[in-house]
């Protein structure tokens, strides 16, 4: 069992974290104080042009080693420690954040990092994999990710949200179940743009891994949450699948309902899809909350064993595992959408809205 | 002067036990044995069946077919001095060869106790945190597609449709098993149920009888090295071709119907003379390397209109490897047959001492063709020892997309493991072409059964499925979390690429 929430405005007016630590914060009974941790988008203006590096180390030592691997593959444009304020969680992981850009040149760069994104992926995952004790907690631009072991009101604290200013916000309460409640297992999982929060469990984490481990994919965080997020970055980005298409690859429809189709189009490329994907489609109850550069898509389990409500008012969308908890970041909700089992709910940015208020 | 060193039927290990009280002699016992082990014989105003002591294999036809319940079979005791090193089947074996210095030879799988490390696995089990699914509730499903994919979306459109992927509803198809080596009446029985199940059937190398033209578009037709009924209408029909190259209970060695087993039906269908010994070379004599292969798997695309082509091949230790070639060949299936794999006549010698465990070797290959980003090209097909629906999933997780049955194929058509398929004289009618034995195994009653067998299993499955949080088979083929190794060693684990249990 997990809290899930997220919020966005669709004209990126900003915001600083406190409706969504309100939203969290009403689930506290979602959590056991192992974990809470947020997403924000749009809180590094000054530097949007910039791979936003949110790094997380165990001691002063991996941490340097880390800023060597950094140095060396990339350009720094700045770095500084995250501030944290560690009044309530005396023994925790150090924060730093690098802005950064690839230091190679497209032609110099190894076989699938010609792409600025695959570079970093490529380098973050090695970073992940070879620097003992240090891993990234997210590397898009203009966002960032801040989780760790405790509940979200002293994460929230601990890394003071009251301070960043972002236009669309993501929030976890976690229940750890399977794997160790520590710092780098604390949900969101980013990659690039893409952030999720999940409540749930994956059945088909062994497969989904080994699925992505073929794509250069590395899962290093000890909890199944993660694939999620890899799987979006290799459908949307990598394999250029729409929002809806990448949904239905998570979450597809049942065989015997394709089966009952007329022949169509439709149906072609359901099939195909399913054929082609089946390694990617996640089994087991979840429900799943994603945050990226263009907006936020919610999605549930075929059979809907975890829940999600959203909920508009004007240029705001809300997500949450509770109705209540919509109506504590927005009392004034006209419109609450309760998805069925395997419907993807999405909000995006106004086209108008982008490039404003970066 | 005649010199012998063992009576014959001395080293026959069983003998048919006669409860005389309740044997009324109507002689049916002895009609039913193949091996002449039953004789009748009056004792004063009555008949009764006496053991020849001489020839039974323990095959419990005539137990079964007693009207009276009168017989049971019992383990001959064999009084031989316990030796550790010369055990009774070793010096049984010299004994038999230097009467004649022919091959051994045998029928059925592998009796030799090499592990099966099936049994050395077992799955994981939701509890609390993922729930489990009921089956009987909701809806489970175990279709699968076979044959060369797409590694994504964008490459699919570039290639266009998915016409040729094989459709399956249950990953489960029956292993090749020739019209020579078993009988007709089977084969259709074998046909029938892929066709009403939605499976597929693998020929063998003994062409395809005119009668079986019908269950074609569920075939998979063999073209091995005899090329036996291999012609233009056989490169036409079927649903794909497998090429076959080793076989898991003869690895390396060709294969062998004999002349006395080439009846009428058979020569016309293996397009050979009757009488004549069909003879399969151990290589194909058109095939000395991966270039050759990848000319026939090309030669038999262009011949059939691009149907998938399935290369078999017997698990090695260099399986991987060899997979990884067989793909980029151009292959849309790999078939690998374990050393457990059934066989209807093979050199006891190389059945028991050749080859590796389908589970190293399935673990291996799918591992090899994930690291080197062509696992997508080319279906798993695994096959050699699969007893139970639970070693099928156990090799669906492992990796497997399909398991191919022979062996529970016969067993579940009466055989009980007599290991004389070779004689030609199964007392079930399952593995001889003798019009008066085969008649024995009636097609209908077998189609039966074997639909049973396919639906029970099915029923297990989605229970294994469920009872793992997974409603599709896709998340659980490959997915090695959901099994764990009991008692095996680092190394053993390591290959299989699993975690000891409790871990
Ligand atoms: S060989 Fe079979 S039929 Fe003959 S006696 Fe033995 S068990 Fe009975
Ligand atoms: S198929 Fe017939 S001969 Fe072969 S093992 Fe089974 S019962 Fe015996």
């Amino acid at each position: 069992m997990c809290g899930i929430v997220g919020l966005i405005n669709s004209n990126r007016i900003k915001e600083n974290g406190t409706r969504i630590k309100k939203g969290i914060h009403l689930m506290n009974d979602r959590g056991n104080g192992l974990g809470a941790g947020y997403a924000a988008y749009g809180i590094y203006p000054d530097y949007h042009d910039f791979y936003a590096l949110h790094i997380m180390s165990t001691d002063e030592k991996s941490m340097d080693r880390a800023k060597q691997y950094i140095d060396r593959w990339f350009n720094i444009e700045h770095d500084s420690s995250i501030p944290v304020w560690s009044g309530k969680i005396i023994d925790h992981p150090l924060f730093h954040l690098f802005f950064v850009k690839p230091s190679l040149p497209p032609g110099e760069r190894g076989s699938g990092e010609e792409s600025d994104d695959d570079y970093v992926v490529s380098k973050c995952m090695e970073l992940n994999k070879t620097i003992d004790g240090a891993y990234t907690c997210s590397n898009g631009k203009n966002m960032g990710v801040f989780k760790g072991v405790g509940t979200p009101l002293d994460i929230y604290d601990f890394f003071q949200l009251d301070n960043y200013e972002g236009y669309s916000w993501l929030g976890h309460n976690r229940f750890p179940t399977n794997t160790p409640g520590w710092w780098g297992g604390a949900h969101p999982f980013s990659i690039l743009e893409w952030s999720i929060v999940h409540n749930g469990e994956i059945s088909s984490y062994g497969i989904n891994k080994r699925y992505l481990e073929s794509f250069g994919y590395f899962c290093q965080l000890q909890t199944d949450s993660e694939v999620i997020a890899y799987l979006i970055d290799l459908l949307i980005r990598q394999h250029g699948l729409s929002i809806t298409e990448a949904t239905t690859v998570l979450a597809p429809p049942y065989w015997s309902t394709i089966e009952r189709m007329e022949e169509s189009e439709e149906k072609d490329k359901l099939t195909t899809l399913r054929v082609i994907y089946e390694q990617a489609m996640l089994n087991g109850p979840f429900a799943v909350l994603t945050t990226f550069d263009a907006g936020m898509f919610s999605l549930t389990d075929n059979t809907k064993l975890r829940p999600m409500t959203a909920g508009r008012h004007n240029d705001y969308t809300y997500f949450a595992s509770e109705i209540a908890s919509l109506y504590e970041m927005d009392n004034d909700i006209t419109d609450i959408v309760t998805p069925r089992a395997g419907q993807p709910i999405t909000a995006l940015f106004n086209e108008e809205s982008a490039g404003v208020n970066l | 002067m005649e010199q012998r060193i063992d009576q014959p039927g001395q080293y026959s290990n069983f003998q048919p036990v006669f409860d005389l009280e309740l044997c009324d002699g109507c002689g049916e016992c002895a009609v039913q044995c193949t091996f002449n082990e039953i004789r009748i014989e009056p004792r004063g105003d009555r008949k009764i069946p006496v053991a020849n002591r001489q020839a039974c294999g323990a095959c419990h036809r005539c137990e079964v077919m007693c009207p009276r319940r009168a017989i049971y079979i019992e383990e001959k005791p064999l009084a031989l001095r316990k030796h550790a090193v010369w055990k009774a089947a070793d010096l049984k074996r010299v004994h038999y060869q230097s009467s004649s210095g022919a091959v051994n030879l045998t029928g059925f799988g592998s009796d030799k106790d090499l592990p099966t490390y099936w049994d050395n696995l077992v799955f994981n089990a939701c509890q609390v945190t993922n729930p489990s699914i009921d089956p009987q509730r909701e809806p489970m499903e175990t279709v699968t597609y076979l044959g060369r994919k797409a590694l994504s979306r964008q490459e699919a459109i570039k290639s266009g449709s998915n016409g040729s992927l094989i459709k399956l509803k249950l990953p489960v198809v029956f292993a090749p098993m020739s019209y020579g080596s078993i009988s007709l009446n089977l084969q259709k029985a074998i046909a029938r149920t892929a066709v009403e199940k939605g499976l597929i059937w693998y020929s063998g190398e003994g062409g395809l009888h005119e009668d079986l033209y019908p269950f074609a578009g569920h075939a998979v037709l063999q073209v091995a090295s005899g090329r036996f009924g291999v012609n233009p209408s056989y490169l036409k029909v079927a649903r794909a071709y497998q090429i076959k190259i080793g076989q898991g209970a003869k690895p390396g060695i060709g294969g062998h119907l004999p002349g006395e087993k080439v009846l009428s039906g058979i020569s016309q269908t293996r397009m050979i003379p009757e009488g004549s010994d069909a003879i399969s070379p151990a290589p194909q004599h058109d095939i000395y390397s991966i270039e050759d292969l990848r000319l026939l798997i090309y030669a038999i695309k262009e011949a059939s209109g691009y149907k998938p082509v399935c290369v078999k091949i017997a698990a090695v230790n260099n399986s991987a490897a060899i997979a990884s070639g067989i793909v980029r060949a151009g292959a849309d299936m790999v078939y690998i047959d374990g050393f457990r794999g059934g066989s209807g006549a093979t050199p006891s010698i190389v059945r028991d001492n050749v080859g590796i465990p389908a589970e190293l070797a399935l673990a291996a290959v799918d591992q090899r063709l994930r690291e080197e980003g062509i696992r997508n090209q080319a279906s798993i097909i695994i096959a050699g020892g699969f007893r139970n629906s639970a070693d099928v999933m156990k090799a669906i997780a492992l990796g497997a997309d399909a398991v191919a049955i022979g062996s529970t194929v016969l067993v579940t058509c009466g055989c009980h493991g007599c290991q004389r398929c070779h004689s030609g004289k199964c007392p079930w009618g399952i593995t001889t072409n003798d019009p008066e034995i085969s008649k024995r195994l009636d097609e209908d009653w077998a189609f039966e059964r074997l639909s049973n067998l396919i639906d029970g299993w099915s029923h297990e499955m989605k229970e294994i499925m469920g009872l793992n949080g997974i409603y599709d088979i896709g998340s659980f083929r490959g997915n090695r979390l959901i099994l764990r190794g009991v008692g095996l060693s680092e190394k053993e684990l390591d290959i299989l690429g699993i975690k000891h249990a409790g871990e």
